[in-house]
């Protein structure tokens, strides 16, 4: 006798395999687009998706197609997808869009493609400015192309600043953080910075400890071995800032969770104002959402300085685009990652989302200086230049997490002891002494 | 067909005495037990090589210093990631708050759980509708259930600052470690209660309703019913309820990695273990705490096994 049952099963069986099959199929990367063209994936963050999508656009050739693949929000899990996608050898990871501090991690873990010759001198020439150029390279080598660049600046109401009487030292650039403090204290306003226990408290300790001319951490390159010097006079400086607005009057109620967009409130509500730092994005996000009068008394200066006499080191931050080692177009996706960093990319992206240029000669391109206060695009261009990038480490992220950590909160900073802890708790957990 | 069975000759007789019986008893389990291993041993086998291998390798990674962002800086470090672990206070305030969670949220499962087992084993009308929705919860993705008590527990947009009286409408339960223990707390019981309740209702099918009558005869109370006659006979789906949920509790992660990101002391040591190796790339350290954390597992169930005396195999009732 036959079996039906066992043959309605097998049928069942089989269309479910093939279904799946198909559903697989479909959900996979395709390495090829319809006409056959291979396709190149740019895993990119959200900033300017839609200028991005263009330039993926713009740069895809009669050989290759370039597809966005969007990343998650926050910058950590950016990075965490692309080390697990990285870490398993994916070859579909064509270029990558990378937060500056992620480049040396990558590129040490064998992760990231190298420019060499005419790509290296492409993406590094003299038209980059030398913070972004900076973050680029490891181990004397250039790892990735920088696409635009981010740094902070002081901003402040000039009525505010006048009151004050501090509005020729933050012109000069020659203010320092101890004034600025004391000129809030004083004139019932506040100071914003960010200062909770994420990555860009790091962001404003690494440029307090530059501006006092010392670093975090040197000799990355040894890894696990590294210089640890924030157990010094600089590092203490910062601890001073810190400890100076922790204590004062002029610190907001929620320093110690306070990031980007909790202190922007401030600028214009009750009372003078306050002098904040910040990224370069409170422009636009100030403009046409305060009255002409209030923007009109919006006003912006070099990030203060952290002791006297000493050019402060504002932050810098950005994207550089990155090539995957295990690309199967490796010459391709280099070709395509000088195409989406050239200058009338960083131009776009400058005009149509206000991520400022890596480039120096983009800033000269009169379409940019329609959009932006003159002045104001000098004054990025000069912090990006002068900018004090974080520590490039393949340990990285165990060097931030265990300085913010050892100075969080704010309120317990305390210069004799802060950076002689953090100096011990960074070696510990750098030599696997002590759990993160 | 013959309806009547025969016994088989060992058993024919209620034996006298347990010694009577205990050699053809044992005879036959012993034979019983060889069958049973060599029916087990090609799943065992499977088993040994899909689960064997990556804990070996978990172990060998555990014994170095190795970063996946540096991987030529790899070095044999022995026990050195175990002693940094052990001795690390960090370490020990994941242990107890992962402890914590599990103590507080398998005793209020398995009240909450009994108490729902006894509706679904009593109720006469409308059985499948209470019964379902008592399930439903156990339905929902953990990250979902972590997302929605999220949601309901905040400050700005929540329901529970609203409902309860003595609690201020602005509080932010997520601020402090108790209070956002406890909404991790609410958000796991709400989950995995109807879980402990199925396996404690088919504990509870298995009490003979025979010995429940004969107590009634006797004028035992619904009390007393239920601490000398049902309870007992449960011990071992209790057991089984416990252990389950207790192992599964001591691997809390996916509620506090929603609910709070493990901020505010309210990692669990899984939580660690993921950010040793996933957000900071240390597989040597990531690996020690994996093992140990499967130690702590090992010892949690070896711990439950001995204080409720229960005899799995003897289960049987074979004798």
């Amino acid at each position: 006798m036959g079996d039906p049952q066992g043959r309605v099963a097998g049928s069942v069986v089989r269309r479910v395999g093939i279904g799946a099959a198909l559903v697989l199929a479909a959900g996979t990367l395709s390495a090829c687009s319809s006409d056959g063209k291979p396709t190149l994936n740019w895993y990119i963050n959200p900033d300017g998706q839609a200028t991005l999508t263009s330039l993926a656009e713009r740069c895809s050739t009669d050989d290759y197609d370039i597809a966005i693949q969007l990343l998650p929000t926050g910058a950590t899990d950016q990075r965490t997808q692309l080390a697990r996608r990285l870490a398993a050898n994916d070859s579909s990871t064509d270029l990558m869009s990378l937060d500056p501090v992620f480049v040396a991690e990558f590129a040490n873990a064998g992760w990231l493609a190298e420019f060499e010759g005419d790509a290296a001198d492409a993406v590094v020439d003299d038209d980059v400015l030398s913070g972004p150029a900076d973050t680029v390279q490891w181990d004397d080598k250039v790892y990735a192309a920088p696409q635009w660049a981010n740094t902070q600046v002081l901003w402040y109401r000039q009525s505010l600043a006048e009151q004050a009487g501090i509005a020729d030292a933050l012109q000069d650039g020659t203010a320092t953080w101890s004034q600025v403090i004391e000129a809030a204290s004083e004139n019932g306003a506040t100071v914003g910075v960010q200062a909770d226990r994420y990555e860009a408290y790091m962001v404003w300790i690494n440029s307090l400890v530059q501006g006092a001319g010392g670093d975090i951490v040197s000799d990355t390159e040894a890894g696990v071995d590294a210089q640890v010097d924030i157990d010094s006079d600089a590092g203490r400086a910062a601890a001073a800032v810190v400890q100076q607005l922790a204590d004062s009057p002029a610190a907001q109620s929620d320093l110690s969770v306070s990031r980007e967009g909790t202190s922007l409130g401030a600028m214009y509500g009750d009372g003078p104002g306050e002098f904040m730092t910040n990224w370069t994005f409170v422009y636009k996000n100030y403009e046409g959402t305060v009255s002409e009068e209030e923007f009109a008394d919006l006003a912006w200066a070099r990030y203060p300085r952290t002791v006297e006499g000493e050019e402060s080191a504002p932050p810098v931050g950005g994207i550089d685009i990155g090539v995957g080692a295990f690309s199967e177009h490796p010459d391709w996706a280099l070709e395509a990652a000088q195409c989406v960093t050239d200058p009338e990319a960083q131009l776009q992206l400058a005009v149509n989302d206000g991520l400022m240029p890596a480039r120096a000669s983009v800033y000269e391109e009169q379409e940019l200086v329609d959009a932006y206060d003159a002045g104001l695009l000098d004054l990025y261009r000069e912090s990006i230049e002068a900018g004090g990038t974080r520590p490039k480490s393949a340990f990285y992220n165990q060097i931030s997490g265990a300085v913010q950590s050892t100075w969080h909160p704010p309120a317990s900073v305390d210069p004799e002891k802060t950076p002689r802890e953090s100096a011990e708790f960074i070696r510990d957990v750098l030599q696997g002494k002590a759990l993160l | 067909m013959s309806s009547t069975t025969t016994a088989p000759a060992g058993v024919a007789k209620t034996p006298k005495s347990k010694k009577a019986g205990a050699g053809a008893a044992s005879d036959r389990s012993v034979a019983e037990n060889r069958l049973g291993m060599k029916l087990v041993a090609p799943a065992l086998v499977v088993m040994l090589f899909v689960t064997a291998f990556p804990m070996l390798q978990a172990l060998w990674l555990s014994l170095s210093n190795y970063a996946l962002t540096a991987p030529d800086d790899r070095s044999f470090v022995g026990a050195q990631n175990y002693v940094t672990a052990l001795s690390d206070p960090l370490f020990w305030r994941t242990m107890l708050v992962t402890v914590g969670i599990m103590v507080v949220t398998v005793f209020f499962e398995l009240v909450i759980g009994f108490v729902f087992a006894l509706v679904m084993h009593r109720v006469i009308f409308a059985r499948g509708i209470i019964r379902t929705s008592i399930l439903i919860p156990y339905g929902v993705i953990t990250v979902v259930s972590g997302f929605a008590w999220q949601f309901a527990f905040s400050s700005t947009n929540g329901f529970v600052n609203a409902w309860l009286p003595f609690v201020e409408d602005n509080f932010n339960w997520f601020g402090e470690q108790f209070p956002a223990l406890f909404a991790i707390c609410v958000s796991e019981i709400w989950k995995t209660t109807p879980f402990m309740s199925l396996l404690l209702l088919a504990g509870l099918a298995q009490v003979s309703e025979d010995m429940i009558e004969a107590a009634k005869v006797d004028g035992a109370t619904w009390w007393q019913r239920m601490w000398k006659v049902i309870l007992p006979n449960m011990r071992a789906a209790i057991m089984v309820a416990i252990l389950f949920r207790a192992l599964d509790a001591f691997r809390i992660f996916d509620n506090i990695f929603v609910m709070t990101g493990g901020a505010v002391n309210t990692e669990s040591v899984s939580f660690l273990t993921y950010r040793q190796v996933i957000e900071q790339f240390q597989i040597g350290m990531g690996s020690a705490l994996s093992v140990l954390l499967f130690l702590s597992v090992l010892v949690i169930a070896f711990g439950i096994v001995k204080l409720f005396r229960v005899d799995l195999a003897a289960a049987r009732q074979e004798g």
